[in-house]
């Protein structure tokens, strides 16, 4: 990702090349997220097949609304960025800018909401290793998917985090006029990112929040 | 100098023919390997730093050979060490059991009629020994060289090993997993003995009660018995002839009633509901130790077989068995506290 | 041969610029890999110390030298030092970044300041487990089993597993860009049939790198989740799983290996090309079994577990595929072989070690298919025939194929020579003390002997002060380079561009290059390798 007032950086030979480069390096660097979560969806589902029931009970504590309109405002996110690739792809600064800015903006709603539903955890003495408190059945079970909830969504949400500090150089990058026609993949692949990012919280959703509904 | 430990079971003479065959394999190709390199490198040793031999651009032929040759060797000593795991992995089902729990960094050890011992563990000759084993704290594994059998010692879960020592003798027992400070310090021993001085230990070593007795005792203390009766089967499954039949469970799924099972019961009862009862089980999460979890199964266990004595019919103590005395299904009621083993355990 | 050279190019990559700030900051990838160098041989000998007093500890069947507590420490700390701050980066981030560009006819790597970044990770990683030498060590094992790590250990194993953390991130930023340059940065004409083998293994030494490392970064985050909130994850007493843990770990670990040996593999292949004077026999195969290696490595990870409570079905799957990586070792192995059939052998120093590695890692693979043997690793599985193994393969193998790599590239990267007489004393050296040390390991380790163990029983005795000789004798065999290639940064004779007469478009450049690699980008026109045309046709 080129910081120079020139596009192009001294080891390619043109523009096209270094936008492959940079293309490519976003998915295989997307492939390694996928393994990352990976990893923690394996654990979920290992413990979810071996504890059902407590997984279940815990589910119906998720706040259902907040997730589903979490995951509306998400997707209404990806939506923007698609536009903002475009109005890249088009050469349209304003348009590209503004885009950027609304992206951001559902960004922050998302993790305020979250944080809303964090503290609402907290509150009813649901967070494991801090002050969790279960008097039913299935303790240990039952924490292990709020464990699991935490570990999981809080992951996630420094993805979105970093995502916002993506946008936010875009957006400084928009404002000097640094992207054109030729010159917009810095906007394609921090879009892919983010795009990336919200297909995490697609399937988070409802192996978090749903499975309690349908048990 | 030694090169193999010593061979005292049945499965140790079929893991060191799979041995001497590798071995051989690899002295085979090693040796293949360096004389072809030796002799090229001897043989084409560069004479004229100028000189610029003709290219050799490969052989389709043998590149498959040596593809397909390698493949079938392999998939042979695959075949070979699967069926030498099978039979090491599955027992008897006529095999003595006994009852290992590690903890940093002691190998504790019970037999079915009470006797305890730590890092030593006593066995027959010539009889089929099956080891139930369990670890109170981290990771261990349960080593006999001798014997060639290595199992992990899992916290929270049951593994299995077992034997038939064909040799007299005293053998090393070794943890193999790395368990913190003095874990090469969680050695034993293991002495295999004639089945009449067997007898004989085991009637001196001075034991409080079967297992299944213990298990019989707190089966009443922790209240078990008020549901799980026999004679009146109703809110909760009855435990006779349960131990190793199948079970069919509320989902519909079948599970084998073994001693994980048993112990899943007990510690976390919500996970698998037998057919036909409500979920209505506590949890002895936290309230049985794993010595105490063990002499329960070893209780259920001893209900299991057809035509054993029913739970609460008094037959004589234990405390010094005849020789010829069944190992499993004889339970008794004495007098005797119900702390009295853990309390030795502790010491 | 190479014309005798006089004096060094007037501006190359190492006086294009001077100063502290010109090597911290720089984004050149030869100064890098300079950067790399210099801290992974740290690294290295830091490791060896500890397994040197591993050694010297074990000359004795009591544990006197060393408390227990310290003895875990020290074989805890050779680990993690070897397996993630050198084994991992020696071959790919020194060898790698130094020539990866090069071989493809580029300026610099695709993202060179990534590249950079890469270097300070690592430093950052490197330095939280230097902090944790220092304030009292970590005895969990490289390892780092669960629940022992996560809840029984005294030691500082939330920081050690920090510093794994970090550093994994440095090694699948260097993997993510060298997959990226090798798919667009190649010179023109230079098609992947055209490939350099280094290319081929490192290219799928970097998939193994993006792929494995992030499940290691969250297994290795869950344990610190674990151990510092006192929740149970991975740990029984909580309803966790431990046996969980230990997936995670080898999902990423198996392939870890072939992070550490594939690029060796690469190493071997350039190697015994250059020094008998011909064409690879049987280029495809060879490239292409790096490649099956690499997706065969994620598929065998259980073999590690056939001890714990993997069902006996799930034990029987991981043996069956583990048997499928023997055969493109084997491959690799027979084509090497095949490739000095009517070469013109040469014995300068980086082709002894390539001699060495050849036998050394047919052994260490052989082994290997002891190991995979359900039945008899039962028997031999946490014992030290699995120590003697992966050293033969890691140590008889990788750093057999590094110390070559260095050799081979060191007039490359300094523009001089080195004495080769020494360096073939030091080869030589090596491959004795390799073999005292570890042979008798697997001797120990059927007779029974379990690794991580402070003391033993007496019937180990003798192998083990064999072992502990051995050891010392290979300690003087790697200080021995350390020396002589020291010297040769002043004394040694120029090098010239080609002292190997060797193919590939590295040795087109001057040594040591200028900064950009190429005054302009190379057009290749043959096949790679071509021994037999003449010499001045690329460029």
């Amino acid at each position: 990702m080129s910081e120079s007032t020139n596009a192009l950086a001294h080891q390619f030979d043109d523009l096209e090349q270094q936008a492959r480069s940079n293309t490519l390096g976003m998915w295989a660097f997307l492939a390694t997220e996928v393994l990352f979560f990976g990893g923690l969806f394996t654990a979920y589902v290992v413990y979810r097949h071996a504890f059902p029931e407590a997984f279940a009970v815990g589910s119906k504590h998720m706040d259902v609304v907040a997730g589903t309109v979490n995951t509306a405002v998400l997707i209404a996110s990806s939506l923007m960025m698609a536009l903002a690739v475009q109005s890249a792809q088009l050469g349209l600064r304003r348009p590209l800018i503004m885009f950027l800015l609304l992206t951001m903006t559902l960004g922050a709603v998302f993790l305020g909401i979250k944080a809303w539903e964090y503290h609402h955890k907290y509150v009813e003495n649901l967070v494991p290793g801090v002050n969790f408190v279960w008097e039913g059945p299935l303790r240990n079970q039952v924490q292990m998917l709020f464990l699991l909830y935490f570990i999981m969504t809080g992951t996630h949400a420094l993805h979105m985090v970093i995502g916002i500090c993506l946008l936010t150089y875009l957006v400084l990058g928009a404002r000097r006029g640094r992207f054109s026609r030729e010159y917009f993949f810095p906007v394609e692949i921090i879009g892919l990112y983010w795009h990336f990012v919200d297909l995490v919280w697609i399937f988070l959703f409802p192996l978090l929040y749903l499975i309690g509904l349908h048990l | 100098m030694r090169f193999l430990p010593p061979t005292a079971s049945t499965g140790a003479e079929s893991v060191d023919s799979l041995y001497y065959f590798l071995v051989a394999l690899t002295f085979l190709f090693t040796g293949g390997i360096f004389l072809s390199v030796t002799y090229f490198a001897i043989r084409y040793r560069r004479r004229d730093p100028r000189e610029c031999p003709r290219p050799v651009h490969g052989s389709a032929l043998l590149e498959s050979a040596w593809i397909a040759i390698p493949f079938v060797i392999v998939m042979f000593i695959f075949g070979w060490g699967a069926k030498v795991y099978y039979d090491l992995s599955v027992p008897p089902t006529d095999a003595l059991q006994l009852y290992v729990i590690g903890k940093q960094w002691m190998w504790k050890a019970q037999h079915p009629d009470g006797q305890r011992e730590i890092n030593e563990l006593h066995v027959p000759l010539g009889r089929p020994v099956r080891i139930v084993m369990t670890s109170q704290d981290v990771i261990h594994s349960f080593y006999i060289p001798a014997f060639r059998v290595k199992r992990d010692v899992v916290p929270g879960s049951y593994t299995t090993m077992w034997f038939t020592p064909t040799k007299v003798g005293r053998f090393h027992l070794f943890c193999a997993e790395y368990c913190g400070t003095e874990h090469s310090g969680m050695i034993g021993w293991v002495t295999v003995m004639e089945p009449t001085d067997f007898e004989r230990w085991l009637s001196g070593a001075g034991a409080e009660g079967s297992m299944a007795a213990t298990g019989e005792k707190l089966f009443q203390r922790l209240g078990c018995a008020g549901c799980h009766r026999s004679d009146a089967p109703g809110r909760c499954p009855p435990m006779t002839g349960v131990f190793g039949s199948s079970v069919v469970l509320a989902n519909g799924q079948t599970v084998i009633a073994d001693e994980q099972y048993v112990r899943e019961s007990i510690l976390n009862p919500k996970a698998k509901i037998v057919a036909g009862y409500q979920p209505v089980m506590p949890s002895y999460q936290g309230q049985v130790s794993e010595d105490q979890l063990l002499s329960l199964i070893a209780y259920i266990r001893s209900l299991a077989a057809p035509g054993t004595t029913e739970a609460g019919t008094a037959v004589q103590p234990q405390a010094a068995p005849p020789a010829p005395q069944p190992r499993r299904s004889r339970v008794s009621e004495g007098p005797t506290t119900i702390t009295q083993p853990e309390r030795r355990q502790r010491k | 041969m190479s014309p005798i050279v006089t004096e060094l190019p007037k501006i190359h990559y190492l006086n294009a610029a001077y100063g502290l700030k010109s090597w911290l900051l720089t984004t050149d990838h030869k100064r890098i890999a300079i950067l790399y160098l210099i801290t992974v041989t740290l690294y290295f000998f830091l490791g060896g110390f500890f397994a040197l007093l591993v050694r010297l500890e074990l000359m004795t069947p009591a544990s006197d030298l060393l408390r227990p507590e310290t003895y875990n420490r020290m074989f805890t700390m050779h680990g993690i030092v070897m397996i993630f701050f050198f084994l991992i980066p020696a071959i790919p981030a020194i060898i790698g970044n130094f020539v990866i560009p090069m071989m493809l006819g580029a300026r610099d790597l695709a993202f060179p300041r990534l590249n950079l970044l890469s270097w300070y990770l690592f430093m950052a990683g490197g330095l939280f487990t230097l902090y944790v030498v220092v304030i009292g060590g970590v005895d969990t094992g490289w390892t780092f089993y669960v629940p022992y790590s996560s809840v029984y250990s005294n030691s500082y194993v939330v920081a050690t597993g920090l510093g794994v953390f970090i550093t994994g991130f440095s090694s699948i930023l260097t993997g993510l860009n060298f997959v990226v340059t090798t798919h667009t940065m190649r010179a023109p004409g230079l098609t992947w049939g055209r490939l350099p083998l280094f290319m081929w293994s490192l290219y799928a030494t970097s998939l193994v790198q993006i792929l494995g490392t992030p499940v290691l970064a969250i297994a290795v985050a869950l344990v610190g989740i674990e151990r510092i909130w006192r929740v149970g994850i991975f740990d029984p007493s909580l309803g966790g799983d431990p046996i969980l843990y230990q997936h995670l770990f080898w999902f990423y670990s198996h392939p870890a290996v072939y992070i550490m040996v594939l690029p060796a593999f690469g190493v071997v292949s350039e190697l015994v090309q250059t020094f008998s004077r011909k064409r690879i026999f049987g280029y495809k195969f060879v490239a292409g079994a790096s490649i099956g290696i690499a997706v065969y490595g994620f598929l065998v990870w259980g073999h590690h577990m056939f001890t714990t409570r993997q069902s006996v079905y799930a034990g029987l799957i991981f043996s069956f595929l583990s048997y499928f990586i023997a055969v493109p070792s084997g491959i690799k192995v027979f084509n090497w072989t095949a490739t000095l059939y009517k070469g013109s052998v040469s014995y300068q120093t980086p082709m002894l070690y390539t001699f060495g590695f050849i036998g050394l890692f047919t052994i260490g693979g052989l082994t290997g298919l002891f190991l995979a043997a359900m039945g008899l690793d039962l028997h031999v599985h946490d014992t030290y025939f699995v120590v003697a193994h992966f050293h033969y393969i890691m140590v008889g193998g990788t750093v057999m194929a590094y110390l070559g790599a260095i050799h081979y590239y060191w007039p490359k990267m300094t523009g001089r020579l080195y004495p080769d007489a020494w360096g073939r004393f030091a080869a030589l050296l090596v491959f004795v003390g390799f073999n005292l040390t570890f042979f008798p390991q697997f001797l120990a380790g059927y007779l029974g002997m379990p690794r991580r163990y402070a003391a033993y029983p007496e019937e180990f005795h003798l192998l083990n002060v064999m072992s502990t000789a051995g050891a010392s004798v290979l300690a003087v065999g790697y200080l021995v380079p350390l020396i002589y290639l020291l010297w040769s940064l002043r004394h040694a004779p120029l090098a010239g561009p080609n002292p190997w007469g060797a193919r590939g478009l590295e040795w087109q450049t001057p040594s040591p290059p200028p900064t950009f690699n190429f005054e302009k980008t190379p057009i290749v026109t043959d096949e790679t390798y071509e021994y037999s045309l003449e010499e001045e046709e690329v460029v």
